[in-house]
C-alpha cells in the first residue's frame, strides 16, 4: 500500500506530575503545604506514522504508556512536548471537525445509557452525528448483522452481557463511519466466543471500509490474527516498528527444536543443549539458544540416531511475555 | 405509562433539515435536533424506573406536612399572632410557595454525578464525541423536571387545596406572571449553581463535604428552613446572592412582598445572576478540562 498518512507522531512526550504521598502523618500534614511531584515520564520521544487504511497493533506491557499514547491522539490530554496530526487535525485542539471522524474504544464501556436499549443510545448517536436516516438504518442493520446482535437492540444495556455491551459499544462507535479508530483492550475480559466474534467482526469490518486502526491488546491471538504491523513500546519507548513476524526474529533469544529419535532416549542427557518442553517418546521438543542450534543439532545427530528434526520459532505470545516481564532482556538479541 | 413511553419513541424531531436551507440554518437544526433527542432520551430513562419515582416522589411530601404540624405547635395553634411578621397562614403560604420553587429548583444529584464522571473518568466521553456536557446534561435534566412534575403535579394540587383556607387568594396578572418567570430563572439558577460546584471537580476530586456544606447553607440561605426576612434583618447581605432565588424569591413575588412596580428590576437582576453563573460555568468547564488534560484525563 502507498497510502497517504492518516496519523503522524512526532517526538511525542508525555509526563505526569504525580503528588508523592509521605508516609504518616507527619508527613501527610507537612504534605498540605509543601507538595512534592514525582514526575511519570509515560511516554518518550514516541515517532511512527501509520497510513490510511493500516491496522497497527500497539504491544507493551502495562505502564508502557499504549492507554496514555492513545489518550493524545484522541485529544484527552495534552501532550508535555511533540506534536501528532491524524487526518490532518491537531488532536487536543478537540475541534468538532476532528471528533466526527474519529472513535475510542476502550473496554471501559462507557459510551451507552445503561438503563435502556442501545438502540436509544444508537439514536442519539444518529443526531450528535449527523448521520442521514437511510444511512443510519442501513449501518445499524448491517453493524447488528456482523456482531450477531439483531435480537437484542431492544434490551436494556443493563441486562446485556459483558461480551454483547462490547460489541454495542462497537456499534455506537462505527455509526458515524469513522476514519480512525482507536482500540484500547477492546476484548479485555470477554469469555472466548465474544473474544473471537469481536475479533472475527473487526477483521472482516476492516478490509471492507479500510478504516485506519491502532490496536491496543493483550491477547495475542487478536493480534496475530488482525495485524501485520506492529508498533512495540516499553517504558514510555518505542522498540520496534515493523511486521510483527519479525519480533520473534528479533527478540526471541531461542528457538525451538523438536527431535524424533530412532532409538531409546536417556532424555535427562538433553537438558543439557536447552530447557525440555516436551518428552513424550520417541518425540522430545526442546528450547534451544539460538546462538547454539547448530552446534546443539551437530552434538545430538553424533550422539544419537535421530529420524526427524524440525527446528522452529517460538509462538509469539511466548516471546512477548518475556519480553515483557524481564526487562533487562529489551535490547533485541540480534540486530 | 409505558405507552407514554413508546410515545416518545415514535414521536418526530420537530424540524428537519430541507435542501434549501442555508448552513447556520442547518447547523441550527443539527443542533436543536440533538437537544430534543437528549431532553426524548431522558424522559424514557426516567419512566423506566418510574415506580421508585412514584413512590420517592410521594415520600418527599411528608415533610411538608410535619413542616406544617410544626409551625403550628409553633404558633400554637393561634391563627391571629404574629412572629417577626408572619402569622400562622402567612407560615403556612410561605412554606408552600417555597416548596414549589425548590420543585424547580433543586437538582438531586447534579453535582455528585459531574462530579463523579470526573472523578472516574466517564466525564472522557464528552470530550471524545462533538457534544457539549453542560448542554446534555441540561437537557437531560429537563426531561427529569418533566417527569417530575407529571408525577408531582397531583399530590402538590392535594396539599394546596387541602391548605386554601390560609392561603391568600390569587394575586393579580402580572405578579403571577412574574412569578412564573422567576420560577423557570430559579430552575436556570439550581442548574448552573449545582453543576458549577460539581465542576470543581476538575481541581478538586473530592468535593462531596463541599456538596454537604453547599446544601446546610442552602437550606439557610435560600430561605427553604424559615423566611429569609428572618434572616437578612441580621445578615443583610443574604439578600445579595443568588441563593434566595432558589426557594424565597418566587414565594416572596406570589405573596406580594415584592412591590409591583418593583418586579422588573427585581427579575432583571435574577436573569442577570443567571447570565453570571453561565459565563461562570462556561470557564470552568473551559479552564477545568484543559486543566484535567494536563493531569491525565
Ligand atoms: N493520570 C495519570 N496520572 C499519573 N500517572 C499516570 C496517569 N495515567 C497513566 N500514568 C502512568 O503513566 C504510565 C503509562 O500508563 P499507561 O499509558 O496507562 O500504560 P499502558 O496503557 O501501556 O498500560 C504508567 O506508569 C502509569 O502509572
Ligand atoms: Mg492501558
Amino acid at each position: 500500500m502507498h497510502g497517504m498518512a492518516a496519523i503522524e507522531v512526532e517526538n511525542l512526550n508525555r509526563v505526569y506530575r504525580v503528588f508523592r504521598k509521605k508516609e504518616g502523618l507527619w508527613g501527610s500534614l507537612r504534605g498540605l503545604w509543601h507538595r512534592e511531584y514525582i514526575e511519570v515520564h509515560a511516554v518518550r520521544n514516541v515517532s511512527f506514522t501509520i497510513d490510511e487504511g493500516e491496522m497497527v497493533a500497539f504491544l507493551g506491557p502495562n505502564g508502557a504508556g499504549k492507554t496514555t499514547t492513545l489518550k493524545l491522539l484522541s485529544g484527552l490530554i495534552v501532550p508535555s512536548s511533540g506534536t501528532a496530526r491524524v487526518l490532518g487535525h491537531l488532536p487536543w485542539n478537540r475541534e468538532d471537525a476532528y471528533r466526527r471522524r474519529f472513535s475510542l474504544v476502550t473496554g471501559q464501556k462507557e459510551q451507552l445509557w445503561w438503563d435502556l436499549p442501545a438502540q436509544e443510545s444508537f439514536r442519539l448517536h444518529r443526531e450528535i452525528y449527523r448521520i442521514g436516516a437511510a444511512d443510519f438504518q442501513r449501518r445499524l442493520d448491517e453493524l447488528s448483522d456482523l456482531l450477531e446482535v439483531g435480537q437484542l437492540m431492544a434490551q436494556p444495556v443493563r441486562e446485556l452481557s459483558l461480551g454483547e455491551r462490547m460489541r454495542m459499544e462497537l456499534i455506537a462507535a462505527l455509526l458515524h463511519r469513522p476514519e480512525v479508530l482507536f482500540l484500547d483492550e477492546p476484548t479485555i475480559g470477554l469469555d472466548v466466543v465474544s473474544q473471537r466474534k469481536v475479533q472475527e467482526f473487526l477483521s472482516q469490518y476492516q478490509k471492507q471500509q479500510r478504516i485506519t486502526v491502532i490496536l491496543t491488546s493483550h491477547y495475542m491471538k487478536d493480534v496475530e490474527a488482525l495485524c501485520q504491523r506492529a508498533i512495540v513500546i516499553n517504558k514510555g519507548t518505542v522498540i520496534h516498528d515493523g511486521p510483527l513476524a519479525s519480533i520473534v526474529e528479533r527478540f526471541s533469544r531461542h528457538k525451538i527444536v523438536e527431535l524424533l529419535f530412532a532409538g531409546d532416549i536417556r532424555s535427562t542427557d538433553l537438558s543439557r543443549y536447552g530447557k525440555i518442553l516436551e518428552s513424550r517418546a520417541p518425540r522430545v521438543r526442546l528450547q534451544i539458544e539460538k546462538h547454539r542450534v547448530s552446534e546443539s543439532l551437530a552434538s545430538i545427530l553424533s550422539d544419537y540416531a535421530v529420524d526427524d528434526i524440525s527446528v522452529m520459532e517460538r509462538p509469539l505470545e511466548d516471546v512477548i511475555a518475556e519480553l515483557f516481564t524481564a526487562d533487562d532482556k529489551l535490547v533485541p538479541s540480534n540486530r | 405509562m409505558r405507552q407514554l413511553g413508546e410515545r416518545i419513541n415514535h414521536m418526530t424531531t420537530p424540524v428537519s433539515a430541507t435542501p434549501h436551507m442555508t448552513t447556520w440554518q442547518q447547523e441550527l437544526t443539527a443542533r436543536i435536533r440533538v437537544k430534543w433527542i437528549v431532553l426524548q432520551t431522558g424522559i424514557e430513562e426516567r419512566l423506566v424506573y418510574r415506580g421508585d419515582f412514584v413512590f420517592s416522589t410521594l415520600v418527599r411530601f411528608l415533610p411538608i406536612v410535619t413542616q406544617i404540624f410544626l409551625w403550628n405547635a409553633i404558633y400554637a395553634g393561634d391563627s391571629s399572632s404574629k412572629m417577626k411578621g408572619y402569622s400562622y397562614p402567612d407560615m403556612v403560604s410561605y412554606y408552600l410557595l417555597v416548596m414549589l420553587s425548590r420543585a424547580f429548583s433543586s437538582m438531586p444529584g447534579l453535582s455528585t454525578g459531574i462530579a463523579q464522571s470526573i472523578a472516574n473518568g466517564s466525564v472522557r466521553k464528552y470530550l471524545i464525541q462533538p457534544v457539549d456536557m453542560l448542554d446534555h446534561l441540561f437537557w437531560h435534566r429537563v426531561a427529569h423536571k418533566i417527569v417530575y412534575y407529571v408525577i408531582a403535579g397531583a399530590p402538590f394540587a392535594l396539599v394546596f387545596w387541602l391548605c386554601r383556607a390560609w392561603l391568600p387568594g390569587w394575586p393579580p396578572f402580572p405578579v403571577t406572571a412574574a412569578w412564573i418567570a422567576s420560577l423557570i430563572m430559579s430552575f436556570l439558577a439550581g442548574f448552573l449553581i449545582e453543576s458549577l460546584i460539581g465542576l470543581i471537580a476538575f481541581w478538586f476530586l473530592e468535593v462531596s463535604s463541599l456538596i454537604f456544606i453547599y446544601m446546610m447553607l442552602n437550606y439557610f440561605l435560600s430561605g427553604h428552613m424559615i423566611p429569609l426576612e428572618w434572616i437578612s434583618s441580621w445578615m443583610p447581605w443574604v439578600e445579595w446572592l443568588p441563593f434566595k432565588y432558589l426557594a424565597y424569591f418566587p414565594a416572596a413575588i406570589m405573596l406580594g412582598k415584592v412591590p409591583v412596580g418593583d418586579l422588573w428590576r427585581e427579575l432583571s437582576i435574577q436573569a442577570g445572576w443567571i447570565i453570571t453563573l453561565f459565563i461562570l460555568n462556561r470557564m470552568a468547564f473551559h479552564y477545568g478540562v484543559r486543566r484535567y488534560s494536563a493531569f491525565g484525563g
